[in-house]
């Protein structure tokens, strides 16, 4: 175990010593102490490492991960695992805007609740929240799965491509082009691996899925006023 | 009574200033079809510009270089505040941000091939980096865009600059379409979106909103690549002091100012020519605030939006910018409009000079379309070949002025070595009207 502290030693040092490590080394798992807040905590991460961040952090907490599992012991700031290529991002209280925007794989579970935009222009990445996510969340969102096992804010999916969304709870309102979806039997193997990943005991059939009508694929005046 | 009529002069009918006859061609169009009109390019409309300015060369005072034989370097470098890599060009004229999708693959090859035997730069686009252009392409930028589509670390780090793209100059505030069109098999895989649908652009980023955030996001860009290359942030002209200074203070190394002259692949019309500043405009705005906090040429400005000639490039540094962009030009070089395509231009209802449907992807010359067999008329070698002269020759225009007005270097041309053809003009660039010692703004006469 490789333990640095944050306040100590400084952000460049941290994420310049976890960018070193590739899948040959043998400093597979780090702890980071005294994080208090900072920004870019972990960011750039290409190697199959574990790292856990003992306490909250700021914005852009594991951000373009790739490979590596990282853990948070408190809550993310915006835009925690935005652009995620790979590897886990597991959070175990809240998270802000923007969680896992635009992220490209990989799997990221927060335990607590997600504020607005989780999951935006996401193009292949999983989310799985625990809680409730805000408003506007799964905006543009082009490929992937978001869980909520929560309730849902204002506007889910609005704009949607072809991701898929899946929420237990109430949804307060659905935006331009998002529909309720039939939940067909893959689809239920999709939420059941997912959640079983996730740590979650939901049962997939207790959730609805939400996908894109596709009336917005391409420009139609009769459809300005959805615009 | 009739031959009386016959002899009685006639009013001659008048054309409408204000419902001229391309105004109410397009209130037909929009009333036929019900949407908007897009296209690509720039704003058409005549705006005060770099013609609006001339260079007042050498008299009693000054005296000038000797043409060809003494030197007058052009070298500039880009990304000196915080970059441990920062970019070296020989010759201050860059390539702006063009995507594929936008473009086809030889274009791409194109530019990317006729920037580095010049010894300059070229950029990415929306949709992300290819494997062509950053193989011919000595000095690679790579665009940080709001869609991020294509977006991800591997090719951030192949980089040797990132672009944080705010906005551009043909639509400050917009973000853009590529029609279904043009999204081939390969352009729909790099944006993971299905083939065929129209592909919006995000108008803003997704993941941060203002200054404060915009300096935290530099920092996470900073980290993941070591600080290694420059961060540029681009803005559509539009507030250049308060943008220049607030994207100075978030940390960029160089600031991109693009005027409303700078084209787009597709947008519409009314946003092209509506919204946003002309280029000559902003220039001087943006050197204040560099000048007001003290980074003049410490962090550089670039600027584009219309650059044609070494005349432009000339006045543009002699106005306190440190290098310029070009998009339109560079495309014309590789041959955009060319005349040899007019009978083809014409099938598409235009002419030659005129055509901007760049989003519908039929162009003749093979560069703003996926056709494959469109594209397979751009030979990308002769095209960047082209492309390498053009940038020779506007460089040696611009050093044949910087001689004539006595400086060894493009760098050293300045505000004073010009005046002012217009009133507007001299208002904008902050030089004298020609044969006085005063500009608006200014006092005395």
């Amino acid at each position: 175990m490789q333990t640095y502290d944050l306040e100590a030693d400084g952000l460049r040092g941290l994420n310049s010593s976890l960018q070193a490590q590739n899948a040959e080394t043998n400093q597979t798992s780090w702890e980071i102490v005294n994080p208090k807040g900072s920004h870019a905590i972990a960011v750039g991460l290409d190697a199959p490492i574990e790292v856990t961040v003992k306490g909250s952090t700021g914005y852009y907490c594991a951000g373009m991960n790739q490979q590596a599992t990282i853990k948070v012991e408190g809550s993310v700031g915006p835009g925690v695992a935005e652009n995620m290529m790979s590897g886990q991002v597991i959070v175990d209280g809240d998270a802000s805007q923007y969680a896992g925007a635009t992220g490209h794989g990989g799997l990221l579970v927060i335990k607590g609740n997600a504020s607005s935009r989780c999951g935006i222009s996401m193009k292949g990445i999983d989310i799985v929240v625990h809680g409730n996510i805000g408003h506007m969340s799964a905006f543009m969102a082009q490929a992937g799965n978001l869980v909520v096992c929560g309730d849902a804010g204002d506007a889910l999916g609005d704009s949607l491509y072809e991701a898929r969304l899946f929420v237990r709870g109430s949804v307060k309102s659905l935006g331009a082009d998002c529909i309720e979806k039939e939940m067909r039997p893959e689809h239920l193997n999709i939420l059941k691996d997912l959640l079983d990943r996730a740590g979650s005991d939901a049962k997939p059939e207790e959730f609805k899925r939400y996908g894109s009508a596709r009336q917005l694929y391409n420009f139609d005046i009769d459809n300005s006023a959805a615009y | 009574m009739k031959d009386m009529d016959d002899q009685i002069p006639r009013t001659l009918p008048i054309q409408s200033a204000t419902f001229s006859n391309p105004i109410n061609a397009e209130i037909r169009r929009a009333a036929a079809t019900g949407i908007y009109d897009i296209r690509g390019g720039g704003a058409k409309r005549k705006v005060p510009h770099f013609d609006d300015l001339l260079f007042l060369g050498a008299s009693v005072s000054r005296y000038p270089l000797e043409g060809y034989r003494e030197r007058c370097d052009t070298s500039v470098t880009l990304g000196t505040r915080f970059a441990k890599k920062p970019i070296e060009l020989d010759i201050p004229i860059t390539i702006a941000g063009m995507s594929f999708g936008a473009l086809s693959g030889p274009a791409k090859e194109a530019l990317g091939r006729g920037a580095s035997a010049a010894g300059t730069s070229t950029t990415t686009g929306d949709g992300g980096m290819t494997p062509e252009e950053r193989g011919h392409s000595t000095k690679l930028v790579y665009q940080y865009l709001p869609s991020r589509y294509g977006m991800n670390p591997n090719d951030l780090r192949k980089a040797d600059a990132i672009e944080i793209v705010v906005g551009q100059g043909a639509k400050p505030g917009g973000g853009g379409m590529l029609l279904g069109q043009k999204i081939s098999d390969r352009v729909a895989e790099m944006r993971t979106l299905p083939k065929g649908i129209d592909q919006r652009s995000a108008c803003r980023h997704p993941d941060w909103t203002g200054p404060d955030d915009l300096e935290i996001k530099i920092l996470e860009l900073r980290e993941i690549t070591d600080w290694q290359v420059p961060i540029y942030v681009k803005v559509g002209a539009t507030r250049p002091y308060y943008d220049t200074a607030l994207a100075v203070k978030a940390g960029a190394d160089v600031v991109v100012m693009d005027g409303m002259q700078g084209g787009t692949a597709a947008t519409q019309d009314v946003f092209i020519e509506h919204v946003g500043l002309p280029t000559l405009s902003c220039i001087r705005p943006a050197v204040q605030a560099l000048q007001d906090l003290g980074v003049h040429r410490e962090v550089q400005l670039v600027i584009s939006g219309g650059i044609r000639t070494g005349a432009d490039v000339a006045k543009a540094l002699a106005l306190g910018a440190d290098a310029v962009a070009i998009g339109t030009a560079a495309l014309v070089a590789l041959g955009d409009n060319d005349p040899k395509w007019e009978s083809e231009y014409q099938k598409l209802g235009t002419t030659t000079g005129a055509y901007d449907d760049w989003h519908e992807g039929q162009d003749p010359a093979g560069i703003t379309t996926q056709d494959p067999d469109l594209a397979a008329r751009l030979d990308p070698v002769d095209a960047g070949r082209r492309l390498r002269n053009y940038l020779k020759v506007m460089t040696l225009e611009a050093q044949t002025i910087a001689r004539a007005c006595g400086h060894n270097h493009l760098h050293n041309l300045e505000p004073e070595d010009l005046c002012a053809l217009t009133m507007e003009a001299a208002a904008m660039a902050r030089v004298p009207l020609a044969g006085t010692s005063w500009y608006p703004g200014k006092d005395g006469f």
